[in-house]
C-alpha cells in the first residue's frame, strides 16, 4: 500500500514541478502582458497606469483599462506597416532559404551514406556558433569598403562601392544565412527517407528526370518543405537583432518597434500591445498549418 | 546509392560556401596585423593579446559561462521531468495546457518572451541580475530540452522498467538505475543545447538583466554597434573554436556509443 502511495506521490511530483514552473514563469508573465496592453503609459514608477490596488478597487481598476493602444496600432501607419513589412521579410527569407536549402538537402540526401553524417554535422555546426557572430561576419563583408567591395575590385569591377549594408538586401542575406540550417534539417530528414525505388519506377514508365521530380519527389517532400518553412518563417517575423544590425531606417521590423517602444520611449503598455498583436499574427499561420496537417492525415 | 551528378555537387559547393565563407573570412581577419578590415597587413596574434587585457569583455564571458551552466542545468532537469510527464503519464489534468506551455516558448518571438518576463519581475519587485536572467533562460530552453529527451523516451523499451519494478525496485530506484542511464545521451544533448541557447541569447537577457550583470552577447552587441574591429574578430574566433571542438567531440562520442550499442 505504501509503495503504491509513494509511487503516486512521485508521479504527481514529476508533473507538478515543471507545471508550476511554467505557470509561474510563462503563463503569469503572459497574463501580465495582456493586462499591460490595456493600460496607459504614465510618468510614474513603474511607468504605467492603473496600478493594481487590491480586490476592493477592482471596479475602478477595470474601468481604467481601455483599447487605446490597439486603436493606435491600427491608426498609426508606422505600426501596421512594420507588421506587414515583417511578414514580407519573413516570407522572402523563407523563399530564398528554400531555394538554397532544397538543392543542398537533396544533394546531401543523395550522397553516399557514409558521407551523410559528416555533411549533417557541417550544416549544424554554424547553428551552434553565436548568432551575433554570424551577423557580425556579414557587417564586415557588406559595409562600404568592406570585403565584398574589395573582392569585386580584385576581380576588376572598379567603380562605386555597393553600399549594401543598411539595406533590405543586407537584412535578407543575414536572415537567410542565419535560418538556413532550420530549413535544411527537416528537408534532409524527409528526402533521406524517400524511397528511391519510386523514382526508378517513374523512369521505367518513361518519365523524364524533371517529370519524376515534379510528380514524385516534390509532393513526397512536402511535409519537409512545410516544416522547414514554418521553422524559418515564425522566428523571422519577430526577429530583432538582424534588422537592427544589418538594416537601415527603411527596414523597420516589428521586433525592433517593440524594442524601441520599450527601451527608448519607455511606453510599456504600447510595447505590450505590440507583443499581443504580434502573437496573434504568428498564431494564425500555425493554426492553419496544423489544420492542413490534420486534413492530410484524415485523407491518408 | 547513385553517384552525385555535377548539378548536385554544385548544390553542395554553393550551399556550404554560403554557410562557411562569412565565418572563414571573419577568422582570417582576426589574424590581420592591420586595423583596417580590407587591408591585409600580415599575420599577427596581436588582437588576441589585446583581448586578454580587455577586462570588461572577460568579465562578461565568465558571467555568461556561469549563467549558462546554471540555467542549462535547471532547464535540463525541468525539461526531463516535463518529457517524462508527457511520455509516461498518459492523460492528466490540464495536459493540453501543459504541452502548450512547454512548446510555446519554441515559437515565441524573443522580444515577447523577454518583455513578459521583465514585466513579471517588475510586478514581483525582485532585484534584476544574474538570477532573473537565469530563470528566463531556463524557462525558454526548457522546451528544447524536453523535445530532445522526449524523442529518446519514444524509442525506449518500457519492459526494462517493468522488469525492474517486478523485481521490487521503487519508482525512484527504477528511474535512477534503468531509465536515466538509458536516456543519458539525450539528457546530455539537451544540456548542451540549453547551454548554447543561453550563451547565445542577447534579446531575452537584455530585457531581464539588471545593473552589474552584463552578458557576453550584450557586451559584443554594443561593441558591434560601434563598428567592426579585429579584436571582436579575435573574440568571435575563440568562441567558434570552442564550439567546433565541443560539437565535434560530442558527435564522435555519440558515434562511439552507437557503435558500442549495436
Amino acid at each position: 500500500m505504501s509503495a503504491v502511495a509513494s509511487m503516486q506521490r512521485l508521479r504527481r511530483l514529476v508533473v507538478a514541478v515543471p507545471y508550476l514552473w511554467l505557470a509561474l514563469f510563462f503563463l503569469t508573465p503572459f497574463a501580465i502582458v495582456l493586462r499591460m496592453a490595456f493600460s496607459q503609459a504614465a510618468t510614474a514608477l513603474p511607468p504605467y497606469a492603473p496600478h493594481w490596488e487590491g480586490l476592493a478597487q477592482l471596479g475602478e481598476f477595470l474601468s481604467q483599462l481601455d483599447l487605446a493602444n490597439f486603436s493606435l496600432l491600427g491608426d498609426d501607419a508606422l505600426y501596421w506597416q512594420s507588421y506587414l513589412y515583417s511578414l514580407r521579410v519573413a516570407a522572402l527569407t523563407t523563399v530564398f532559404a528554400l531555394a538554397i536549402g532544397y538543392p543542398l538537402a537533396y544533394a546531401m540526401a543523395s550522397a553516399p551514406a557514409r558521407w551523410r553524417g559528416l555533411l549533417l554535422v557541417f550544416v549544424i555546426l554554424p547553428f551552434w556558433t553565436s548568432f551575433l557572430i554570424r551577423v557580425y561576419a556579414w557587417i564586415g563583408i557588406l559595409r562600404p569598403e568592406g570585403l565584398l567591395d574589395a573582392a569585386l575590385g580584385l576581380l576588376g569591377f572598379e567603380g562605386e562601392p555597393l553600399r549594401l549594408l543598411n539595406t533590405e538586401t543586407a537584412v535578407l542575406l543575414g536572415m537567410v544565412y542565419s535560418y538556413l540550417p532550420f530549413m535544411v534539417l527537416p528537408l534532409f530528414a524527409t528526402l533521406e527517407k524517400l524511397d528511391r525505388g519510386l523514382l526508378e519506377a517513374a523512369a521505367d514508365l518513361g518519365a523524364t528526370p524533371i517529370t519524376a521530380f515534379l510528380t514524385v519527389t516534390l509532393p513526397l517532400s512536402l511535409p519537409g518543405i512545410l516544416a522547414g518553412s514554418a521553422l524559418v518563417f515564425i522566428p523571422a517575423v519577430g526577429e530583432f537583432v538582424i534588422p537592427d544590425l544589418l538594416g537601415g531606417p527603411d527596414t523597420v521590423m516589428i521586433g525592433k518597434v517593440l524594442w524601441s517602444e520599450f527601451f527608448s520611449n519607455r511606453d510599456w503598455p504600447l510595447a505590450s500591445a505590440v507583443a499581443v498583436v504580434l502573437l496573434v499574427v504568428l498564431v494564425l499561420p500555425l493554426v492553419l498549418l496544423q489544420r492542413a496537417r490534420l486534413s492530410r492525415e484524415m485523407a491518408a | 546509392m547513385s553517384r552525385l551528378g555535377p548539378g548536385l555537387i554544385l548544390a553542395l559547393i554553393v550551399g556550404f560556401a554560403f554557410l562557411y565563407l562569412p565565418i572563414l573570412t571573419l577568422i582570417a581577419y582576426s589574424f590581420n596585423a592591420s586595423r583596417l578590415v580590407t587591408v591585409w597587413g600580415g599575420f599577427s596574434t596581436h588582437w588576441y593579446g589585446a583581448l586578454l587585457q580587455n577586462g570588461p569583455l572577460l568579465d562578461a564571458a565568465w558571467l555568461s559561462v556561469r549563467l549558462g551552466f546554471v540555467s542549462a542545468t535547471l532547464a535540463t532537469v525541468l525539461g526531463t521531468l516535463a518529457a517524462l510527464a508527457l511520455a509516461r503519464h498518459g492523460r492528466f489534468m490540464g495536459r493540453t495546457l501543459f504541452s502548450g506551455m512547454v512548446l510555446a516558448p519554441l515559437v515565441m518571438p524573443e522580444v515577447v518572451t523577454g518583455l513578459s518576463l521583465l514585466l513579471l519581475f517588475v510586478a514581483a519587485d525582485v532585484e534584476r541580475g544574474f538570477w532573473t536572467v537565469t530563470i528566463a533562460h531556463a524557462t525558454f530552453s526548457l522546451g528544447f530540452a524536453c523535445i530532445v529527451v522526449q524523442s529518446r523516451l519514444a524509442g525506449f523499451d518500457r519492459s526494462l522498467e517493468e522488469a525492474a519494478q517486478d523485481l521490487g525496485a521503487t519508482p525512484f530506484v527504477t528511474f535512477w538505475t534503468v531509465t536515466l542511464p538509458l536516456i543519458w545521451p539525450a539528457v546530455a544533448a539537451a544540456w548542451m543545447l540549453a547551454f548554447t541557447l543561453s550563451l547565445d541569447d542577447l534579446v531575452i537577457a537584455s530585457f531581464t538583466t539588471g545593473p552589474g550583470a552584463t552578458t557576453l552577447p550584450m557586451r559584443l552587441y554594443s561593441a558591434v554597434k560601434l563598428g567592426v574591429s579585429p579584436e571582436i574578430n579575435a573574440a568571435c574566433t575563440i568562441m567558434i573554436g570552442a564550439v567546433a571542438v565541443v560539437v565535434i567531440a560530442a558527435s564522435l562520442l555519440l558515434k562511439r556509443e552507437q557503435l558500442a550499442g549495436s
